[in-house]
C-alpha cells in the first residue's frame, strides 16, 4: 500500500455564530470568531489517497485527475468565498475546521475512483488542523446515527 | 466521521542527557554533545491531537480556548524556560530525551476532560520529532 498526498491552498472567510445562542453566549463560546463581519484564513488542504500502484503506469492514481477533482470540488466552491453564506454544503453548520474537513471528505470521496481516500487534513493556520478519516462502522454505530 | 483535531504549542527549555548509572566515559559515548554538563536548549514544538464527536451546536470537538488553557497549565507554563532535569520532577530520575518528554506530556494531558487524547508529537528541532499515542510501555519503566 502506498499513500499519495496532494496539497492545495484556498483562502476564505467565515464567522462562528449559533442563532440559538444569545449574543452573550455566542461571544463567550466563540470569542473573536464571533465577529459579525467575519474574518479569513489561508486554508491548506492535504488529501491522502491510499492504494497499490497500477503496474502499467506505476501510479496509485493520476495526479492530474486528482488535481482536477480538487479544483472542481474544493477550490471552485470555497476559494475567496464567505463560507457561511456561499457554500451550501455548510449551510446551517458552524464552519469550523471540523465541519469543513467533513464536508470536503464527503465531496471528494465519491470522486476518488482509484485507490481509497485515506485522510483529509485541513489546516486553518499552521498551528491548527483537523484530520478526517471518514466514517467507520464502529463510529456510526456508537453515534447511533447515519450521517 | 472520525476526526482528529490537532493544535501546536511551543516551549523553550534546556536539558542534559546523562544517566548517573552509567560511567562518565559511557555517558559521553552514548549521549555525545548532549552530555555537556552545562546543558543546552531547544525550541520544542508540541502537537496535541484529540478526537471525539463534533458538538452540532458549536461545530467543535473541543473548544480551543479550553484545550489551550489546559495545555498551557499542564505543560507550557511548567516547562517553558526551565532546565528540565532539575525543574520537572519526573526528569530528576528519568533522562529528558524527547522520547521521555513526549511520554510525560501525554501523561499530563491524558485527563483532558473535553475530548479523547489521541497523540502527542514533539519536535525537538525541525529535523527530529517523536510521537506517542499512549500505548503501554515495556517493563523498564
Amino acid at each position: 500500500m502506498v499513500y499519495l498526498t496532494r496539497k492545495i491552498e484556498f483562502s476564505a472567510s467565515h464567522l462562528y455564530h449559533n442563532p440559538s445562542f444569545s449574543a452573550e453566549e455566542n461571544r463567550r463560546v466563540f470569542g473573536k470568531c464571533n465577529n459579525p463581519h467575519g474574518h479569513g484564513h489561508n486554508y491548506v488542504l492535504e488529501v491522502t489517497v491510499a492504494g497499490d500502484p497500477d503496474p502499467a503506469t506505476g501510479m496509485v492514481l493520476d495526479l492530474k485527475e486528482l488535481k482536477e477533482i480538487l479544483q472542481r470540488e474544493v477550490t471552485d466552491r470555497m476559494d475567496h468565498r464567505f463560507l457561511n453564506y456561499e457554500v451550501p454544503e455548510l449551510s446551517g453548520q458552524i464552519p469550523t475546521c471540523e465541519n469543513i474537513a467533513t464536508v470536503i471528505w464527503r465531496l471528494l470521496q465519491p470522486n476518488i475512483t482509484r485507490g481509497n481516500l485515506h485522510r483529509v487534513r485541513l489546516y486553518e493556520t499552521p498551528d491548527l488542523f483537523v484530520d478526517c478519516y471518514g466514517e467507520t462502522n464502529g463510529a456510526r454505530a456508537a453515534l447511533g446515527v447515519s450521517r | 466521521m472520525r476526526l482528529h483535531l490537532t493544535r501546536r504549542y511551543r516551549f523553550a527549555a534546556s536539558h542534559r542527557l546523562h544517566n548517573p548509572q552509567l560511567g562518565e566515559e559511557e555517558n559521553k559515548r552514548v549521549y555525545g554533545k548532549c552530555n555537556n554538563p552545562y546543558g543546552h536548549g531547544h525550541n520544542y514544538v508540541v502537537e496535541v491531537s484529540v478526537s471525539g464527536p463534533v458538538d452540532p451546536a458549536t461545530g467543535m470537538i473541543a473548544n480551543l480556548a479550553e484545550l489551550d488553557a489546559f495545555v498551557e497549565r499542564e505543560v507550557v507554563e511548567p516547562f517553558d524556560h526551565t532546565y528540565l532535569n532539575e525543574e520537572i520532577f519526573e526528569f530528576r530520575e528519568r533522562v529528558p530525551t524527547t522520547e521521555n518528554i513526549c511520554i510525560e506530556i501525554f501523561d499530563r494531558l491524558r485527563e483532558f476532560p473535553r475530548a479523547k487524547l489521541e497523540r502527542v508529537r514533539v519536535e525537538e528541532t525541525s529535523l527530529n520529532s517523536f510521537e506517542y499515542t499512549g500505548e503501554s510501555l515495556g517493563s523498564g519503566r
